[in-house]
């Protein structure tokens, strides 16, 4: 489904929500809060996270982070600001890479 | 299929793990008809929309075991071929292209015989039913359609 997983998924999340959002790749920074900065609404993060989830090959759990956030055991900062997020992807891609 | 109730499915025909194909028998007559259209009556196309996004929805909420429901959540790349007139007999097919996290993206298919009429790229949320008599309903019609015993 993907083609190996880019060196650097900051830039290739920055990239994909730029495309897929229409957002300037400008404010699309590592403190930028994915929801309250760039606008994304729940639709268009849909649509990225499932182009993360091809280009990564990865399952993004975005259900269980939800839920994580919404029970206060995680802060929102820790998956939907961008650099939290580019980590917890670069997360996913090593565990599955084992 | 009756088009007043948004039942568009009839009948499963195959049912494989990421694959579903359905058949919908558009029927001879139907309010819809009187207005789409007046004496030419053309199953609308947005219903071949809902067609394979229903059977798209029978695939996933299968998948996960009846725990959940599917709504549709976008419609990508659709194209609409072909017209399709009262009394045909509709193959709907449901490929699965990615099980995401909350979500379904599945390719739709509608052909009458060997002739494409419709296509599209359907994206479906997953999530818990929202209203308890919900799930006994899409059991009771996915028994009805022969996709439970």
């Amino acid at each position: 489904m993907s083609s190996a997983p880019p060196a650097n998924a900051f830039d290739t999340i920055a990239e994909i929500i730029a495309e897929t959002a229409n957002v300037d790749r400008a404010k699309i920074t590592p403190e930028a809060h994915v929801i309250n900065d760039l606008g994304i609404d729940s639709l268009d993060f849909l649509d990225i996270v499932f182009e993360i989830d091809k280009r990564f090959g990865v399952k993004v759990p975005v259900e269980a982070w939800t839920e994580q956030v919404n029970s206060g055991k995680a802060p929102a900062e820790q998956f939907f600001v961008m650099g939290s997020l580019a980590k917890r992807i670069e997360e996913l891609v090593a565990a599955k890479q084992g | 299929m009756r088009l007043e109730y948004f039942e568009m499915v009839d009948r499963v025909l195959e049912r494989e793990a990421d694959r579903l194909v359905a058949l919908a028998r558009v029927p001879e007559e139907s309010p819809v008809f009187e207005g789409h259209f007046p004496g030419f009556p053309l199953l609308p196309g947005v219903l071949m929309v809902e067609a394979m996004a229903q059977t798209a929805g029978w695939l996933v909420v299968a998948r996960h075991g009846f725990t959940r429901m599917a709504v549709l959540a976008k419609v990508g790349e659709a194209k609409l071929r072909g017209m399709v007139r009262p009394g045909a007999e509709l193959r709907v097919t449901a490929e699965l292209i990615h099980d995401g996290s909350g979500y379904a993206v599945l390719r739709g298919t509608v052909n009458e015989g060997t002739a494409r009429a419709a296509e599209a790229e359907l994206t479906l949320k997953t999530l818990a039913f929202p209203a308890p008599g919900l799930e006994p309903a899409l059991r009771a019609r996915a028994t009805a359609i022969g996709l439970l015993p």
